[in-house]
Protein backbone atom coordinates (compact mmCIF):
# COMPACT_ATOMS: atom_id res chain seq x y z
CA UNK A 1 0.00 0.00 0.00
CA UNK A 2 2.57 1.95 1.02
CA UNK A 3 5.10 1.64 -2.56
CA UNK A 4 1.95 2.12 -4.66
CA UNK A 5 1.09 5.48 -2.94
CA UNK A 6 4.87 7.00 -3.19
CA UNK A 7 4.31 5.67 -7.02
CA UNK A 8 1.35 7.45 -7.64
CA UNK A 9 3.11 10.29 -5.87
CA UNK A 10 5.89 10.32 -8.24
CA UNK A 11 3.19 10.03 -11.39
CA UNK A 12 1.74 12.84 -10.07
CA UNK A 13 4.86 15.10 -9.53
CA UNK A 14 6.17 14.38 -13.11
CA UNK A 15 2.51 15.21 -14.29
CA UNK A 16 2.96 18.44 -12.61
CA UNK A 17 6.55 19.26 -14.76
CA UNK A 18 4.94 20.96 -17.69
CA UNK A 19 2.77 23.37 -15.32
CA UNK A 20 6.11 24.24 -13.61
CA UNK A 21 7.57 24.80 -17.11
CA UNK A 22 4.72 26.77 -18.08
CA UNK A 23 4.84 28.74 -14.65
CA UNK A 24 8.61 29.94 -15.87
CA UNK A 25 7.34 32.09 -18.71
CA UNK A 26 9.49 35.25 -19.33
CA UNK A 27 5.95 37.49 -17.78
CA UNK A 28 7.15 39.66 -14.60
CA UNK A 29 6.02 37.79 -11.56
CA UNK A 30 3.25 40.52 -10.40
CA UNK A 31 1.88 40.34 -13.80
CA UNK A 32 1.38 36.48 -12.92
CA UNK A 33 -0.70 37.48 -9.75
CA UNK A 34 -3.19 39.99 -10.89
CA UNK A 35 -3.72 37.87 -13.46
CA UNK A 36 -4.59 34.79 -11.61
CA UNK A 37 -6.60 37.54 -9.29
CA UNK A 38 -8.21 38.15 -12.43
CA UNK A 39 -9.37 34.33 -13.32
CA UNK A 40 -10.23 33.62 -10.27
CA UNK A 41 -12.84 36.38 -10.24
CA UNK A 42 -13.87 35.68 -13.07
CA UNK A 43 -14.24 32.22 -12.79
CA UNK A 44 -16.57 32.80 -9.69
CA UNK A 45 -18.77 34.65 -12.00
CA UNK A 46 -21.52 33.24 -13.68
CA UNK A 47 -20.43 33.21 -18.21
CA UNK A 48 -22.57 34.32 -21.06
CA UNK A 49 -20.41 31.31 -23.00
CA UNK A 50 -19.54 27.85 -21.94
CA UNK A 51 -15.71 27.81 -22.26
CA UNK A 52 -13.57 24.76 -20.76
CA UNK A 53 -10.00 26.73 -21.10
CA UNK A 54 -8.74 29.76 -23.04
CA UNK A 55 -4.93 30.38 -24.03
CA UNK A 56 -3.09 33.00 -25.47
CA UNK A 57 -1.36 32.77 -29.44
CA UNK A 58 1.88 33.51 -30.41
CA UNK A 59 0.71 36.66 -31.91
CA UNK A 60 -0.79 37.71 -28.37
CA UNK A 61 -4.53 37.14 -28.79
CA UNK A 62 -6.80 34.98 -26.55
CA UNK A 63 -8.26 31.57 -27.69
CA UNK A 64 -10.87 30.76 -26.07
CA UNK A 65 -12.00 26.79 -26.50
CA UNK A 66 -15.77 25.91 -25.37
CA UNK A 67 -19.51 26.64 -27.18
CA UNK A 68 -21.51 29.99 -27.12
CA UNK A 69 -24.54 30.12 -25.04
CA UNK A 70 -27.67 32.02 -26.16
CA UNK A 71 -28.37 35.60 -24.58
CA UNK A 72 -31.87 36.65 -24.30
CA UNK A 73 -32.49 40.18 -23.47
CA UNK A 74 -35.72 42.15 -23.05
CA UNK A 75 -35.60 45.39 -24.51
CA UNK A 76 -38.69 46.63 -25.62
CA UNK A 77 -38.86 43.39 -27.12
CA UNK A 78 -37.14 39.65 -26.88
CA UNK A 79 -34.24 39.97 -28.36
CA UNK A 80 -32.15 37.01 -28.99
CA UNK A 81 -28.21 36.14 -30.19
CA UNK A 82 -25.64 34.06 -29.46
CA UNK A 83 -23.16 34.90 -27.31
CA UNK A 84 -20.41 34.38 -29.67
CA UNK A 85 -21.13 38.06 -31.16
CA UNK A 86 -19.67 39.73 -27.75
CA UNK A 87 -16.23 37.91 -28.51
CA UNK A 88 -15.73 37.59 -24.81
CA UNK A 89 -16.48 41.07 -24.19
CA UNK A 90 -13.87 42.40 -26.84
CA UNK A 91 -16.73 44.14 -29.20
CA UNK A 92 -20.20 45.44 -29.52
CA UNK A 93 -23.01 42.91 -30.29
CA UNK A 94 -25.43 44.93 -32.88
CA UNK A 95 -28.68 43.71 -32.92
CA UNK A 96 -31.60 45.19 -34.95
CA UNK A 97 -29.83 48.57 -34.73
CA UNK A 98 -29.54 48.44 -31.28
CA UNK A 99 -25.99 47.82 -29.53
CA UNK A 100 -25.26 45.85 -26.16
CA UNK A 101 -22.04 45.29 -24.71
CA UNK A 102 -20.34 43.19 -22.26
CA UNK A 103 -18.69 45.23 -19.55
CA UNK A 104 -17.31 43.69 -15.45
CA UNK A 105 -19.91 40.55 -16.75
CA UNK A 106 -23.09 42.77 -17.41
CA UNK A 107 -24.77 43.23 -21.01
CA UNK A 108 -25.20 47.21 -21.52
CA UNK A 109 -26.93 49.27 -24.31
CA UNK A 110 -24.56 51.45 -26.01
CA UNK A 111 -23.65 53.23 -28.80
CA UNK A 112 -22.18 51.76 -31.27
CA UNK A 113 -19.06 52.35 -30.53
CA UNK A 114 -19.39 50.79 -26.46
CA UNK A 115 -19.01 53.85 -24.82
CA UNK A 116 -19.66 53.26 -21.74
CA UNK A 117 -20.71 56.75 -19.08
CA UNK A 118 -19.84 56.55 -15.19
CA UNK A 119 -21.29 58.19 -12.82
CA UNK A 120 -19.39 59.59 -9.78
CA UNK A 121 -18.40 56.08 -8.34
CA UNK A 122 -16.96 54.51 -11.39
CA UNK A 123 -20.46 52.79 -11.72
CA UNK A 124 -21.72 52.58 -15.39
CA UNK A 125 -25.09 54.62 -16.12
CA UNK A 126 -25.75 53.18 -19.37
CA UNK A 127 -29.11 50.95 -19.61
CA UNK A 128 -28.83 47.36 -18.22
CA UNK A 129 -31.89 45.55 -20.11
CA UNK A 130 -33.78 42.83 -18.39
CA UNK A 131 -31.76 39.76 -18.82
CA UNK A 132 -32.85 36.04 -18.94
CA UNK A 133 -29.78 34.83 -21.30
CA UNK A 134 -29.18 30.51 -20.67
CA UNK A 135 -25.72 31.32 -18.84
CA UNK A 136 -23.40 28.52 -18.06
CA UNK A 137 -24.80 28.82 -14.84
CA UNK A 138 -28.58 27.95 -16.77
CA UNK A 139 -26.73 25.58 -18.55
CA UNK A 140 -25.27 23.39 -15.29
CA UNK A 141 -28.59 23.70 -14.14
CA UNK A 142 -30.50 22.17 -17.04
CA UNK A 143 -28.04 19.68 -16.86
CA UNK A 144 -28.42 18.76 -13.65
CA UNK A 145 -32.02 18.85 -13.58
CA UNK A 146 -31.75 16.29 -16.25
CA UNK A 147 -29.20 14.27 -14.89
CA UNK A 148 -31.75 13.82 -11.19
CA UNK A 149 -34.56 13.25 -13.58
CA UNK A 150 -33.34 10.80 -15.55
CA UNK A 151 -31.57 8.93 -12.79
CA UNK A 152 -34.16 9.04 -10.43
CA UNK A 153 -36.97 8.03 -12.69
CA UNK A 154 -34.60 5.21 -13.76
CA UNK A 155 -34.80 4.16 -10.01
CA UNK A 156 -38.69 4.26 -9.48
CA UNK A 157 -38.83 2.71 -12.70
CA UNK A 158 -36.63 -0.15 -11.32
CA UNK A 159 -38.50 -1.12 -8.48
CA UNK A 160 -41.37 -1.78 -11.07
CA UNK A 161 -39.48 -3.74 -13.02
CA UNK A 162 -37.80 -6.22 -10.34
CA UNK A 163 -40.57 -6.35 -7.91
CA UNK A 164 -39.57 -3.66 -5.35
CA UNK A 165 -36.10 -4.19 -5.33
CA UNK A 166 -33.82 -1.26 -6.76
CA UNK A 167 -31.22 -2.42 -9.82
CA UNK A 168 -28.16 -0.19 -11.03
CA UNK A 169 -26.95 3.13 -10.05
CA UNK A 170 -30.63 2.91 -7.86
CA UNK A 171 -29.05 0.89 -5.78
CA UNK A 172 -26.40 3.60 -4.56
CA UNK A 173 -28.88 6.52 -4.41
CA UNK A 174 -31.66 4.43 -2.83
CA UNK A 175 -29.80 4.52 0.75
CA UNK A 176 -29.53 7.58 0.40
CA UNK A 177 -33.05 8.94 -0.25
CA UNK A 178 -34.25 6.30 2.99
CA UNK A 179 -31.80 8.07 4.79
CA UNK A 180 -33.21 11.64 3.93
CA UNK A 181 -36.65 10.40 5.23
CA UNK A 182 -35.33 8.44 8.21
CA UNK A 183 -32.69 10.74 9.66
CA UNK A 184 -33.49 13.75 7.93
CA UNK A 185 -37.69 13.93 7.40
CA UNK A 186 -39.14 11.70 10.61
CA UNK A 187 -36.98 12.87 13.37
CA UNK A 188 -37.62 16.59 12.44
CA UNK A 189 -41.50 16.91 10.67
CA UNK A 190 -42.29 13.77 12.49
CA UNK A 191 -44.31 10.75 11.21
CA UNK A 192 -47.70 12.72 10.02
CA UNK A 193 -46.49 14.98 8.09
CA UNK A 194 -43.34 14.16 6.57
CA UNK A 195 -44.60 13.22 2.98
CA UNK A 196 -45.44 16.45 2.33
CA UNK A 197 -42.15 18.09 2.33
CA UNK A 198 -40.08 14.64 1.09
CA UNK A 199 -40.56 15.60 -2.53
CA UNK A 200 -39.05 19.45 -1.49
CA UNK A 201 -36.15 17.72 0.87
CA UNK A 202 -35.10 15.02 -2.19
CA UNK A 203 -34.50 17.42 -5.05
CA UNK A 204 -33.43 19.95 -2.99
CA UNK A 205 -30.76 17.14 -1.56
CA UNK A 206 -29.53 16.12 -4.74
CA UNK A 207 -29.39 19.11 -6.53
CA UNK A 208 -27.36 21.00 -4.37
CA UNK A 209 -25.03 18.20 -3.53
CA UNK A 210 -24.89 17.05 -7.91
CA UNK A 211 -23.95 20.82 -8.63
CA UNK A 212 -21.50 21.57 -5.48
CA UNK A 213 -19.51 18.18 -6.78
CA UNK A 214 -20.23 19.14 -10.73
CA UNK A 215 -18.22 22.56 -9.06
CA UNK A 216 -15.48 20.26 -8.51
CA UNK A 217 -15.15 19.23 -11.73
CA UNK A 218 -12.44 20.74 -14.35
CA UNK A 219 -16.04 22.02 -15.89
CA UNK A 220 -15.44 24.94 -13.63
CA UNK A 221 -19.15 25.81 -12.73
CA UNK A 222 -19.70 27.71 -9.84
CA UNK A 223 -23.55 27.71 -9.47
CA UNK A 224 -24.49 26.99 -6.16
CA UNK A 225 -21.64 29.31 -4.99
CA UNK A 226 -23.25 31.83 -6.41
CA UNK A 227 -25.70 34.10 -4.74
CA UNK A 228 -28.94 34.29 -7.26
CA UNK A 229 -29.02 30.25 -6.90
CA UNK A 230 -28.90 30.05 -3.04
CA UNK A 231 -31.30 32.65 -2.66
CA UNK A 232 -33.53 30.78 -4.87
CA UNK A 233 -33.53 28.03 -3.15
CA UNK A 234 -33.98 29.44 -0.07
CA UNK A 235 -36.61 31.23 -0.89
CA UNK A 236 -38.39 28.19 -1.87
CA UNK A 237 -37.51 27.08 2.03
CA UNK A 238 -39.38 30.28 3.09
CA UNK A 239 -41.91 30.28 1.55
CA UNK A 240 -43.04 26.29 2.03
CA UNK A 241 -42.18 27.30 5.50
CA UNK A 242 -44.64 29.88 5.62
CA UNK A 243 -47.78 28.46 3.59
CA UNK A 244 -47.86 25.31 5.23
CA UNK A 245 -47.17 27.21 8.72
CA UNK A 246 -50.13 25.87 11.13
CA UNK A 247 -52.11 27.53 13.70
CA UNK A 248 -49.43 27.10 16.53
CA UNK A 249 -46.40 28.53 14.43
CA UNK A 250 -48.35 31.74 13.87
CA UNK A 251 -49.46 31.51 17.34
CA UNK A 252 -45.82 31.03 18.19
CA UNK A 253 -44.62 34.16 16.29
CA UNK A 254 -47.34 36.69 16.98
CA UNK A 255 -48.38 35.52 20.34
CA UNK A 256 -45.18 33.37 22.08
CA UNK A 257 -46.24 33.74 25.42
CA UNK A 258 -49.83 32.33 25.47
CA UNK A 259 -51.66 32.27 28.29
CA UNK A 260 -48.93 32.48 30.75
CA UNK A 261 -49.56 36.27 31.09
CA UNK A 262 -52.33 38.64 31.33
CA UNK A 263 -52.54 40.82 28.19
CA UNK A 264 -51.53 43.81 29.93
CA UNK A 265 -48.30 42.30 30.72
CA UNK A 266 -47.32 40.85 27.25
CA UNK A 267 -47.91 44.33 25.63
CA UNK A 268 -44.56 46.08 26.30
CA UNK A 269 -43.19 42.58 26.22
CA UNK A 270 -44.37 42.20 22.76
CA UNK A 271 -43.31 45.07 21.63
CA UNK A 272 -39.68 43.47 21.64
CA UNK A 273 -40.74 39.88 21.61
CA UNK A 274 -42.67 39.94 18.00
CA UNK A 275 -40.33 41.80 15.96
CA UNK A 276 -37.50 39.68 16.89
CA UNK A 277 -39.61 36.36 15.92
CA UNK A 278 -40.94 38.40 12.73
CA UNK A 279 -37.05 39.12 12.10
CA UNK A 280 -36.41 35.36 12.95
CA UNK A 281 -38.71 34.07 9.96
CA UNK A 282 -36.84 35.92 7.32
CA UNK A 283 -33.01 35.14 8.93
CA UNK A 284 -33.52 31.53 9.17
CA UNK A 285 -33.80 30.88 5.50
CA UNK A 286 -31.31 34.11 5.10
CA UNK A 287 -28.76 31.71 7.17
CA UNK A 288 -29.28 29.06 4.18
CA UNK A 289 -28.69 31.26 1.86
CA UNK A 290 -25.61 32.73 2.98
CA UNK A 291 -23.98 29.40 4.37
CA UNK A 292 -24.51 27.85 1.19
CA UNK A 293 -23.03 30.33 -1.20
CA UNK A 294 -20.08 31.48 1.32
CA UNK A 295 -18.92 27.78 1.86
CA UNK A 296 -19.18 27.02 -2.45
CA UNK A 297 -17.44 30.15 -3.03
CA UNK A 298 -14.89 29.96 -0.04
CA UNK A 299 -14.02 26.58 -1.12
CA UNK A 300 -13.94 27.51 -5.06
CA UNK A 301 -11.56 30.57 -3.95
CA UNK A 302 -8.99 28.79 -1.82
CA UNK A 303 -8.85 25.94 -4.42
CA UNK A 304 -8.22 28.12 -7.46
CA UNK A 305 -5.80 30.37 -5.12
CA UNK A 306 -3.50 26.78 -4.29
CA UNK A 307 -3.71 26.00 -8.00
CA UNK A 308 -2.40 29.79 -9.00
CA UNK A 309 0.38 29.18 -6.30
CA UNK A 310 1.82 26.52 -8.57
CA UNK A 311 2.57 29.04 -10.86
CA UNK A 312 3.88 31.99 -8.43
CA UNK A 313 6.24 29.93 -6.74
CA UNK A 314 9.00 28.97 -9.28
CA UNK A 315 10.54 25.78 -7.12
CA UNK A 316 10.43 22.59 -6.96
CA UNK A 317 9.56 22.74 -3.07
CA UNK A 318 6.61 25.61 -3.67
CA UNK A 319 4.89 24.03 -6.65
CA UNK A 320 4.80 20.47 -5.27
CA UNK A 321 3.80 21.33 -1.81
CA UNK A 322 0.91 23.96 -3.14
CA UNK A 323 0.01 21.10 -5.21
CA UNK A 324 -0.38 18.67 -2.39
CA UNK A 325 -2.59 20.98 -0.35
CA UNK A 326 -4.76 21.75 -3.32
CA UNK A 327 -4.40 17.99 -4.08
CA UNK A 328 -5.85 17.68 -0.10
CA UNK A 329 -8.29 20.78 -0.35
CA UNK A 330 -10.01 19.22 -3.17
CA UNK A 331 -10.56 15.86 -1.12
CA UNK A 332 -12.26 18.24 2.16
CA UNK A 333 -14.23 19.90 -0.90
CA UNK A 334 -15.52 16.74 -1.94
CA UNK A 335 -16.88 16.20 1.51
CA UNK A 336 -17.78 19.74 2.15
CA UNK A 337 -19.85 18.92 -1.21
CA UNK A 338 -21.91 16.39 0.45
CA UNK A 339 -22.21 18.37 3.97
CA UNK A 340 -23.76 21.35 2.48
CA UNK A 341 -26.24 19.46 0.81
CA UNK A 342 -27.30 17.50 3.97
CA UNK A 343 -27.19 20.89 6.40
CA UNK A 344 -29.21 22.82 3.98
CA UNK A 345 -31.79 19.98 3.87
CA UNK A 346 -31.21 19.24 7.57
CA UNK A 347 -32.32 23.02 8.38
CA UNK A 348 -35.52 22.92 5.66
CA UNK A 349 -36.52 20.09 7.13
CA UNK A 350 -36.09 21.64 10.57
CA UNK A 351 -38.43 24.73 9.82
CA UNK A 352 -40.70 22.64 8.08
CA UNK A 353 -40.82 21.11 11.27
CA UNK A 354 -41.47 23.92 13.26
CA UNK A 355 -44.07 25.35 10.83
CA UNK A 356 -45.60 21.75 10.74
CA UNK A 357 -46.16 21.42 14.43
CA UNK A 358 -48.65 20.74 16.51
CA UNK A 359 -48.80 21.40 20.06
CA UNK A 360 -51.13 19.47 22.55
CA UNK A 361 -51.46 22.77 24.58
CA UNK A 362 -53.03 21.04 27.91
CA UNK A 363 -49.88 19.02 28.14
CA UNK A 364 -47.22 20.60 26.02
CA UNK A 365 -48.42 24.36 26.81
CA UNK A 366 -45.83 25.57 29.96
CA UNK A 367 -43.20 23.06 28.54
CA UNK A 368 -41.89 26.05 26.09
CA UNK B 1 -22.65 43.31 0.94
CA UNK B 2 -22.95 46.02 -2.18
CA UNK B 3 -21.11 43.82 -4.30
CA UNK B 4 -23.06 40.94 -3.50
CA UNK B 5 -26.13 43.21 -4.53
CA UNK B 6 -24.09 43.78 -7.83
CA UNK B 7 -23.06 40.46 -7.95
CA UNK B 8 -26.90 39.27 -8.08
CA UNK B 9 -27.92 38.15 -11.34
CA UNK B 10 -31.32 37.97 -11.80
CA UNK B 11 -31.68 36.36 -14.92
CA UNK B 12 -30.09 33.49 -13.22
CA UNK B 13 -32.53 33.96 -10.18
CA UNK B 14 -35.31 33.91 -12.64
CA UNK B 15 -34.05 30.57 -14.27
CA UNK B 16 -33.03 28.64 -11.08
CA UNK B 17 -36.28 29.28 -9.86
CA UNK B 18 -38.31 28.55 -12.82
CA UNK B 19 -36.23 25.20 -13.98
CA UNK B 20 -35.90 23.91 -10.00
CA UNK B 21 -39.83 24.22 -9.63
CA UNK B 22 -40.14 22.38 -12.69
CA UNK B 23 -37.94 19.71 -11.57
CA UNK B 24 -39.38 19.83 -7.87
CA UNK B 25 -43.11 18.71 -9.67
CA UNK B 26 -41.74 16.24 -12.61
CA UNK B 27 -39.71 14.13 -10.10
CA UNK B 28 -42.54 14.60 -7.10
CA UNK B 29 -44.65 12.75 -10.21
CA UNK B 30 -42.15 10.46 -12.08
CA UNK B 31 -39.96 9.72 -9.50
CA UNK B 32 -39.95 10.45 -5.52
CA UNK B 33 -43.66 9.44 -5.68
CA UNK B 34 -43.52 6.21 -6.63
CA UNK B 35 -39.88 5.67 -5.25
CA UNK B 36 -41.35 6.70 -1.64
CA UNK B 37 -44.48 4.12 -2.20
CA UNK B 38 -42.89 1.41 -3.60
CA UNK B 39 -40.32 1.57 -0.73
CA UNK B 40 -43.20 1.82 1.26
CA UNK B 41 -44.87 -0.81 -0.23
CA UNK B 42 -41.82 -3.13 0.18
CA UNK B 43 -41.39 -1.88 3.56
CA UNK B 44 -45.18 -2.90 4.35
CA UNK B 45 -44.74 -6.60 2.54
CA UNK B 46 -41.46 -7.40 5.13
CA UNK B 47 -42.71 -6.21 8.00
CA UNK B 48 -45.89 -8.69 7.09
CA UNK B 49 -43.90 -11.51 6.31
CA UNK B 50 -42.18 -10.98 9.42
CA UNK B 51 -45.69 -11.08 11.39
CA UNK B 52 -46.76 -14.07 9.47
CA UNK B 53 -43.48 -15.65 9.77
CA UNK B 54 -43.80 -15.37 13.74
CA UNK B 55 -47.71 -16.22 13.70
CA UNK B 56 -45.87 -19.81 11.78
CA UNK B 57 -43.28 -19.98 14.26
CA UNK B 58 -46.14 -19.81 16.86
CA UNK B 59 -48.65 -22.24 15.45
CA UNK B 60 -45.75 -24.70 15.08
CA UNK B 61 -45.10 -24.39 18.50
CA UNK B 62 -48.13 -24.80 19.35
CA UNK B 63 -48.97 -27.98 17.14
CA UNK B 64 -46.21 -28.91 18.81
CA UNK B 65 -47.34 -29.24 21.86
CA UNK B 66 -50.44 -31.07 20.91
CA UNK B 67 -48.30 -33.51 19.37
CA UNK B 68 -46.32 -34.02 22.79
CA UNK B 69 -50.10 -33.82 24.49
CA UNK B 70 -51.46 -36.47 22.15
CA UNK B 71 -48.27 -39.05 22.37
CA UNK B 72 -48.02 -38.62 26.00
CA UNK B 73 -51.67 -39.29 26.17
CA UNK B 74 -51.15 -42.97 23.54
CA UNK B 75 -47.87 -43.71 25.43
CA UNK B 76 -50.29 -43.60 29.18
CA UNK B 77 -53.29 -45.73 27.11
CA UNK B 78 -50.88 -48.08 26.19
CA UNK B 79 -48.85 -48.16 29.50
CA UNK B 80 -52.62 -48.67 31.10
CA UNK B 81 -53.52 -51.20 28.29
CA UNK B 82 -50.67 -53.45 29.03
CA UNK B 83 -50.94 -53.46 32.87
CA UNK B 84 -54.37 -54.50 32.42
CA UNK B 85 -53.77 -57.54 30.25
CA UNK B 86 -50.86 -58.45 32.21
CA UNK B 87 -52.81 -58.41 35.05
CA UNK B 88 -55.67 -60.21 33.46
CA UNK B 89 -53.19 -62.77 32.67
CA UNK B 90 -51.38 -63.17 36.36
CA UNK B 91 -55.42 -63.89 37.62
CA UNK B 92 -56.37 -66.06 34.64
CA UNK B 93 -53.25 -68.16 35.35
CA UNK B 94 -53.91 -67.91 38.61
CA UNK B 95 -57.43 -68.97 38.31
CA UNK B 96 -56.20 -71.81 36.33
CA UNK B 97 -53.80 -72.63 38.58
CA UNK B 98 -56.30 -73.33 41.32
CA UNK B 99 -59.09 -74.46 39.21
CA UNK B 100 -56.67 -77.53 38.17
CA UNK B 101 -55.64 -77.93 41.53
CA UNK B 102 -58.78 -78.46 42.78
CA UNK B 103 -59.37 -80.90 39.87
CA UNK B 104 -56.33 -82.76 40.89
CA UNK B 105 -57.29 -82.75 43.94
CA UNK B 106 -60.42 -84.24 43.05
CA UNK B 107 -59.40 -86.88 40.97
CA UNK B 108 -56.56 -87.94 43.88
CA UNK B 109 -60.21 -87.96 46.16
CA UNK B 110 -61.79 -90.30 43.68
CA UNK B 111 -59.32 -92.57 42.87
CA UNK B 112 -58.21 -92.85 46.52
CA UNK B 113 -62.34 -93.67 47.12
CA UNK B 114 -62.47 -95.67 44.20
CA UNK B 115 -59.34 -97.49 44.71
CA UNK B 116 -60.56 -97.60 48.87
CA UNK B 117 -63.63 -99.95 47.47
CA UNK B 118 -61.75 -101.88 45.01
CA UNK B 119 -59.64 -102.48 47.75
CA UNK B 120 -62.34 -103.16 49.93
CA UNK B 121 -64.05 -105.32 47.36
CA UNK B 122 -60.42 -107.21 46.68
CA UNK B 123 -60.30 -108.21 50.40
CA UNK B 124 -64.06 -109.53 50.23
CA UNK B 125 -62.88 -111.83 47.27
CA UNK B 126 -60.14 -112.85 48.82
CA UNK B 127 -62.13 -113.23 52.36
CA UNK B 128 -64.17 -115.51 50.36
CA UNK B 129 -61.80 -117.10 48.40
CA UNK B 130 -59.80 -118.03 51.77
CA UNK B 131 -62.83 -119.52 53.42
CA UNK B 132 -63.71 -121.32 50.09
CA UNK B 133 -59.91 -122.73 49.87
CA UNK B 134 -59.92 -123.30 54.04
CA UNK B 135 -63.30 -124.98 54.06
CA UNK B 136 -62.07 -127.25 50.99
CA UNK B 137 -58.69 -128.22 52.40
CA UNK B 138 -60.58 -128.18 55.19
CA UNK B 139 -62.76 -130.94 53.95
CA UNK B 140 -60.25 -132.44 52.36
CA UNK B 141 -58.02 -132.93 55.34
CA UNK B 142 -61.34 -133.72 56.82
CA UNK B 143 -61.73 -136.52 54.92
CA UNK B 144 -58.59 -137.89 54.96
CA UNK B 145 -58.24 -137.46 58.74
CA UNK B 146 -61.60 -139.08 59.86
CA UNK B 147 -60.52 -142.47 58.46
CA UNK B 148 -57.52 -142.82 61.01
CA UNK B 149 -58.22 -141.36 64.43
CA UNK B 150 -55.13 -140.87 65.35
CA UNK B 151 -54.10 -138.99 62.25
CA UNK B 152 -56.82 -136.55 62.59
CA UNK B 153 -56.10 -135.70 65.89
CA UNK B 154 -52.62 -134.60 64.62
CA UNK B 155 -53.96 -132.87 62.07
CA UNK B 156 -56.15 -130.82 64.44
CA UNK B 157 -53.13 -130.23 66.13
CA UNK B 158 -51.11 -129.08 63.45
CA UNK B 159 -53.62 -126.84 61.61
CA UNK B 160 -54.70 -125.39 65.24
CA UNK B 161 -50.79 -124.70 65.36
CA UNK B 162 -50.39 -122.84 62.15
CA UNK B 163 -53.51 -121.00 62.13
CA UNK B 164 -52.41 -119.10 65.59
CA UNK B 165 -48.97 -118.62 63.78
CA UNK B 166 -50.95 -117.09 60.92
Amino acid sequence: MQRKLSLKASLLFIFLIPFMSMAGGDTPKTDKKSEIKAYIQHHLQDSYDFSLFSYTTEDGSHKYVGAPLPVILWDNGLVVFASSKFHHGETVAEVDGNFYKLYHNKIYKTDALGTINYDDHQHPTNLKPLDLSITKGVVMILITALLMFFLFRGLARSYAQNKGIATGTGRFFEPIVLYIRDDIAIPNIGQKKHMRYMPFLLTVFFFVWFLNIFGLTPLGVNVTGNIAVTTALAIMTFLITNFTGTKDYWKHIFDPLGDSMPWYGKVPLYIILIPIEVLGVFIKPFSLLIRLYANMQAGHIVLMSLIGLMFIFKSWLGSPLSFGLAFAISLIEILVALLQAYIFTMLSALYFGFASEEHDHHDEAHAH
Amino acid sequence: MEKLLEDFSLGLFVWQTVLFVGLLFLLKKYAWGPILSAVNEREAGIKDALNLAEKAKMEMENLQADNQKLLKEARAEREAMLKEARELKSSMIESAKTEAKEEANKLVANAQAAIETEKKAAIADLKSVVAELSISIAETVVREELSDKSKQEKLVESMLKDATLN
